[in-house]
């Protein structure tokens, strides 16, 4: 097993409430996407509530912004996840439901394999890709950093 | 000097130069359209000539980095006894590209593309997309004598290099590959709106535009309308 994991955090900005008929088609494809999710080769775990998502989950004192936290085994198995399977024609209509965000909406970082990130510790971590731009403990598919090397193998 | 300077690389133009001869040209096709690896044996057939003829040709292709090879043992068995491996082509990864006089679109295509996601115009792009998509199609459909030509050879035509697999056409060819690898979402969505444009501009009511990702080809394919008396012309 890989010694280390990488987490992905990826914050979206709604336009409209959840419950109106312009988020219907995102709120639609939630079940069958996170389906799709827990069913990928390499993923790992994601945050939910008993709700079987995340939408509920609003931790950035704004009530329109939602958060999405998982840890998959690889980054190559979280890009196939998210750019090659029908994630990816979901995404395309991303600007119906979501606002243009400023600030870096996704970061991804490396945790060590059986650990589980905290919502947290995923805002720390977006922050810190807002203030020094991609680096190991905080980078971006674009400006991806290697798993760590680990001493104990 | 100075303009020997902005000359495309050698690499290159001796690759392009490479498809001048017929035979080559015909090799190179066969491979780059080949459902998977090709051997010599398979790609002499295809064109219709010896063995070490093919075989020098495609390690010409192979020089030139059009073409890459790989040995791999054809049959079951194993140790000794099992032969040599055979040595099967398939189209290189790289991209070829010589333009005179110099010009670099794809640095342009890589701004517009990041300009595209900062400022968060997906939608504006697609809605561009599909009406460019629509103009070409219609303009097609009003230059054939007959009835429009088929959205396959469209496609065809504009380097997707379509396949009939089950119940649609699948493309093997990404035509924006390397902006595609950067930008997925901005460009994959501009991409479905282009082909949905050609179908409506083509009046191609049998076919219908679907994003279908998967490793390796274009993330658009063109399923066949299910229920519809219309036939597909493919």
């Amino acid at each position: 097993m890989a010694a280390h994991h990488l987490a992905q955090v990826n914050i979206a900005t709604l336009r409209y409430p959840l419950d109106t008929p312009e988020l219907a088609g995102f709120v639609a494809q939630l079940e069958p996407i996170n389906a799709l999710a827990d069913a990928h080769p390499g993923f790992v775990w994601r945050l939910q509530t008993e709700d079987g998502d995340a939408t509920a989950i609003r931790p950035f004192g704004d009530e329109r912004i939602m958060v999405n936290l998982s840890v998959w085994s690889s980054l190559e198995a979280l890009r196939g996840f998210v750019y090659a399977t029908r994630h990816l024609d979901v995404m395309r209509h991303r600007r119906r439901w979501f606002q243009r965000m400023a600030d870096p909406y996704l970061a991804l970082w490396w945790v060590p394999a059986g650990t589980i990130p905290t919502v947290a510790q995923a805002g720390d971590r977006l922050d810190l890709l807002a203030s020094r731009g991609p680096t190991a403990d905080a980078f971006t598919f674009r400006a991806p950093f290697p798993e760590p090397a680990d001493a104990a193998r | 000097m100075a303009a020997m300077d902005t000359l495309p690389p050698d690499r290159d133009l001796v690759a392009i130069g490479l498809l001048l001869d017929p035979l080559r040209r015909a090799l190179y096709g066969h491979v780059a359209g080949a459902e998977g690896e090709v051997s010599r044996n398979q790609a002499a057939e295809a064109v219709g000539v010896q063995r070490g003829l093919a075989a020098f040709h495609l390690d010409k292709l192979v020089e030139g980095g059009l073409l890459e090879a790989s040995f791999r043992r054809l049959g079951e068995r194993r140790g000794p006894g099992a032969g040599r491996p055979a040595k099967l082509y398939r189209r290189a990864a790289g991209e070829v590209a010589a333009s005179l006089p110099p010009r670099t679109y794809e640095t342009a295509a890589h701004l517009l593309a990041e300009t595209v996601e900062q400022a968060g115009a997906d939608l504006e792009l697609q809605a561009a997309a599909r009406r460019a998509g629509r103009e070409a199609g219609r303009r097609l459909a009003g230059e054939a004598e007959g009835p429009a030509p088929a959205i396959g050879p469209v496609l065809g035509a504009r380097g997707y290099e379509p396949f009939r697999d089950g119940a649609g056409l699948r493309l093997r060819n990404c035509p924006f590959a390397s902006l595609a690898g950067e930008f997925p979402v901005v460009v994959c969505a501009m991409n479905l709106a282009l082909v949905e444009g050609l179908l409506e501009g083509l009046g191609d009511q049998a076919g219908r535009a679907v994003m279908d990702p998967a490793p390796g080809r274009c993330c658009v394919a063109v399923h066949d309308r299910p229920r519809d008396s219309k036939v597909n012309q493919d």
